[in-house]
């Protein structure tokens, strides 16, 4: 990947990027906790902008979502509670605010609201190939997800939204959703595979033109026709949609590229999310995406990449002996036994090596990656899960660059 | 009923499915390397085409066709339309295939209305793969997929099923027959998951795995527990280590092994802490899940590629008793 050319004004700090920020999109591939990283960033925002902030979770851990109080609540936005913030050491001038994505929900929304009367929009909501494509179709999240955002900003609630991705397959099918959806609904191909439905008058009647007829033939060879027929019901109800349809997806693809909006990208680094996000990072540039920052979470710490450290630890696996009968002379009792003490000391010094090897090539990857957006931030390995807001506000204060 | 773990390798179609993040990729391709180095010969194929699979044995990216990429293992790379030419060619006999028209395009657009084509164009290769294998038309014996992740997984596996729902007449129908009994003999056919003992990945696990049993008929093998970390010490060890943390030991220490002393006694009480943390997770898994479980250690290397599949092979290989 290239390294993007810095401009003189550009922000250094997380603060300073989510300042002029309306909206900031975490993505990354599974496990590398987006999630918690997106939380504390909004944590992070409410308190040091004193901003009113949301924090729209797609799918967060259970105890996670209920420490921030997501428990049951579908689309519904709330606000994390002072006395929350307060238990947890945080004084806040701002406001915390959380949701979750409820897909379906967010789905029969949408078809209420562009379905041109009711009796459309429960066809559209009875049919079973809605529930499929919502449910099972794994863009629909992506889109779903957008569409919500989109609504969300409109209504000028917040200062910051933040927003986790869903876990993707491919983290760019997140971007192109709204486009993909708009082609879909709006695309020749649809016209052309309704077609025989809506010149046959009545419903059910196929009048097959010549440019279709082959693709008829062979799709009801394989699929059977009653299957055709379900799809073209579903879709020509679902074309009464279209234009809104569209319109709004053209809608939520301009905000993305807005100047108000800027992504952050999360990863480990391991090999395999690492990889990912750096395609993920490259795309965005190449899409003009903002790419505000990039997060480097759960490395390893400093204190392993300590020459003396190293050195410390081939003098425990060499002079394990010795050090443990010099230990059982001046320490009490409990170190009296050199021979376990000795085999304690080849232990940690080998377990220094094992992390130290680890941690090394984890900064060469953060010296490479540190030239790729404006903002890098880095947030340790915790030795316990990240699951209440205490242990978000330490994410946030690596995230802003006051950790450790 | 579940077979025993060292049966694995002897069936003949093994998936590996799991969280992203944990794996699974490797794992698919070090039992890969595992059968072969017991003389099998393995089709390995992954489905959610990233290239990952043959870079696991340091070779460029497969496509359609397979290709040997380690001696005794050929790989493949899914493509539904690439599935559904080879289908409508031996299936239907289609003397043009040019008149359909654009089929990539037809194929996305009906696959995205009716989720369930894809997937049967997917599962339906794989089955067909083992049939030729299992009636020795093909050159080789067991077939090992890197599949879908935990979230779509079910819908590929049940794909099978849902197309006789949606479908009421016609050769597909019957075509899918054949695919559900062969993914549901436990003598051919196991599903396995790959987790990491974290939080996530492991409550992933126990849905999918309550998932599977509730809405497919695909046996279960083995749960793999990958990256798990070692043990520092055994309890009295760990008194021991408490009182290094401590003066006068540690004055003792950082006066023989430099002040770095500090960052060896802190950094082994990382590792304690970490491996502990997870160790609830496994507890977890292990109280909800009552399938086979093997445990992969955590592999203190960054890197990934021949080197880290033989040495996961090998970890799999003892789990396996091999």
């Amino acid at each position: 990947m290239k390294p993007r050319r810095r401009a003189d004004d550009a922000p250094t700090t997380l603060e300073q990027l989510l300042a002029a920020k309306e909206i900031v999109v975490f993505c990354g591939s599974g496990g590398v906790g987006k999630t918690s990283v997106a939380a504390a960033a909004a944590l992070g925002a409410s308190v040091r902008l004193g901003a009113k902030v949301l924090v729209l979770t797609i799918d967060p851990a259970r105890r996670l979502a209920t420490a921030l109080g997501l428990d049951g609540l579908g689309n519904l936005a709330h606000r994390v509670p002072n006395e929350t913030l307060k238990a947890a050491g945080i004084d806040g001038r701002g406001e915390l605010w959380a949701a979750m994505l409820d897909t379906k929900q967010s789905w029969d929304e949408l078809v209420l609201r562009h379905a041109k009367d009711e009796e459309t929009a429960y066809r559209i909501l009875e049919n079973r190939l809605y529930h499929n494509l919502t449910a099972r179709f794994v863009q629909s999240h992506d889109y779903i997800a957008m569409e919500r955002l989109f609504e969300i900003h409109s209504s000028g609630e917040y200062d910051l939204i933040v927003i986790d991705t869903p876990p993707t397959r491919n983290a760019i099918d997140f971007l192109e959703a709204p486009a993909r959806m708009a082609d879909f609904f709006g695309g020749r191909l649809l016209r052309w595979l309704t077609l025989p439905y809506r010149v046959g008058g009545k419903r059910g009647t196929r009048v097959l033109n010549v440019a279709s007829r082959p693709f008829y033939q062979m799709a009801d060879r394989i699929l059977g026709s009653k299957f055709l027929q379900d799809i073209a019901e579903f879709f020509l109800n679902f074309q009464s949609m279209y234009e809104g349809f569209v319109e709004r997806s053209r809608a939520v693809e301009r905000l993305m590229h807005d100047k108000r909006t800027t992504f952050a990208v999360v990863t480990t680094l391991e090999s395999a999310p690492l990889h990912e996000a750096e395609r993920f990072c490259a795309e965005l540039v190449a899409r003009n995406f903002h790419l505000g920052a990039l997060v480097l979470n759960k490395t390893l710490p400093d204190l392993l990449l300590d020459p003396a450290g190293a050195d410390a630890a081939t003098a425990c696996i060499d002079d394990a002996a010795p050090l443990a009968a010099a230990l059982a002379e001046t320490a009490d009792g409990a170190l009296g036994d050199p021979t376990r003490t000795a085999r304690v000391l080849r232990t940690i010094g080998e377990s220094y090596r094992n992390f130290s090897v680890v941690a090394m090539r984890e900064a060469e990857l953060r010296a490479e990656l540190a030239r790729v957006p404006d903002v890098v931030a880095r947030v340790p390995m915790f030795e316990a899960d990240i699951d209440d807001v205490t242990g978000l506000a330490e994410i946030s204060a690596w995230l802003y660059g006051a950790g450790g | 009923m579940e077979v025993p773990a060292p049966a694995l390798l002897d069936r003949r179609l093994l998936f590996f499915t799991g969280k992203g993040g944990v794996g699974k990729s490797t794992v698919a391709a070090a039992t890969a390397l595992l059968a072969s180095n017991i003389g099998k010969r393995v089709l390995l194929v992954e489905v959610d085409a990233k290239g990952d699979v043959p870079a696991q044995f340091e070779r460029s990216p497969v496509g359609f066709t397979p290709r040997e990429i380690h001696p005794g293992v050929l790989a493949m790379a899914m493509d539904t339309e690439a599935s559904l030419q080879e289908y409508l060619k031996l299936n239907l006999r289609v003397p043009i295939l040019g008149r359909l028209g654009p089929l990539a395009r037809v194929l996305d657009f009906v696959a995205t209305a009716a989720p369930g084509v894809k997937e049967i164009l997917t599962i339906g290769k794989i089955a067909w793969e083992v049939r030729e294998a299992i009636e020795g038309r093909a050159d080789f014996d067991l077939v090992i997929v890197d599949a879908a992740a935990t979230g779509h997984i079910v819908a590929q596996l049940g794909a099978a099923d849902a197309i006789r729902e949606l479908v009421d007449v016609g050769p597909l129908r019957n075509q899918t027959q054949w695919v559900s009994e062969l993914l549901a003999d436990p003598a051919i056919t196991a599903v396995n998951v790959v987790t990491t003992p974290e939080e996530m990945p492991v409550v992933e696990t126990i849905e999918l795995v309550e998932r599977i049993r509730a809405e497919v008929d695909v046996p279960l093998g083995t749960v793999i527990v990958n990256r798990v970390l070692p043990e520092l010490f055994t309890h009295a060890d760990e008194e021991t280590f408490d009182a290094l943390r401590v003066a006068p030991a540690i004055d003792l220490l950082r006066e023989r092994a430099g002040n770095g002393a500090v960052a060896v006694l802190d950094g082994a009480r990382l590792a304690v802490s970490l491996r502990r943390t997870r160790a609830v997770h496994l507890d977890h898994l292990r109280t909800a899940v009552d399938l086979p479980l093997l445990y992969l250690p955590y592999l203190f290397v960054r890197a990934h590629g021949l080197r880290v599949t033989r040495m996961v092979a090998d970890a799999l290989g003892a789990e396996l008793g091999l």
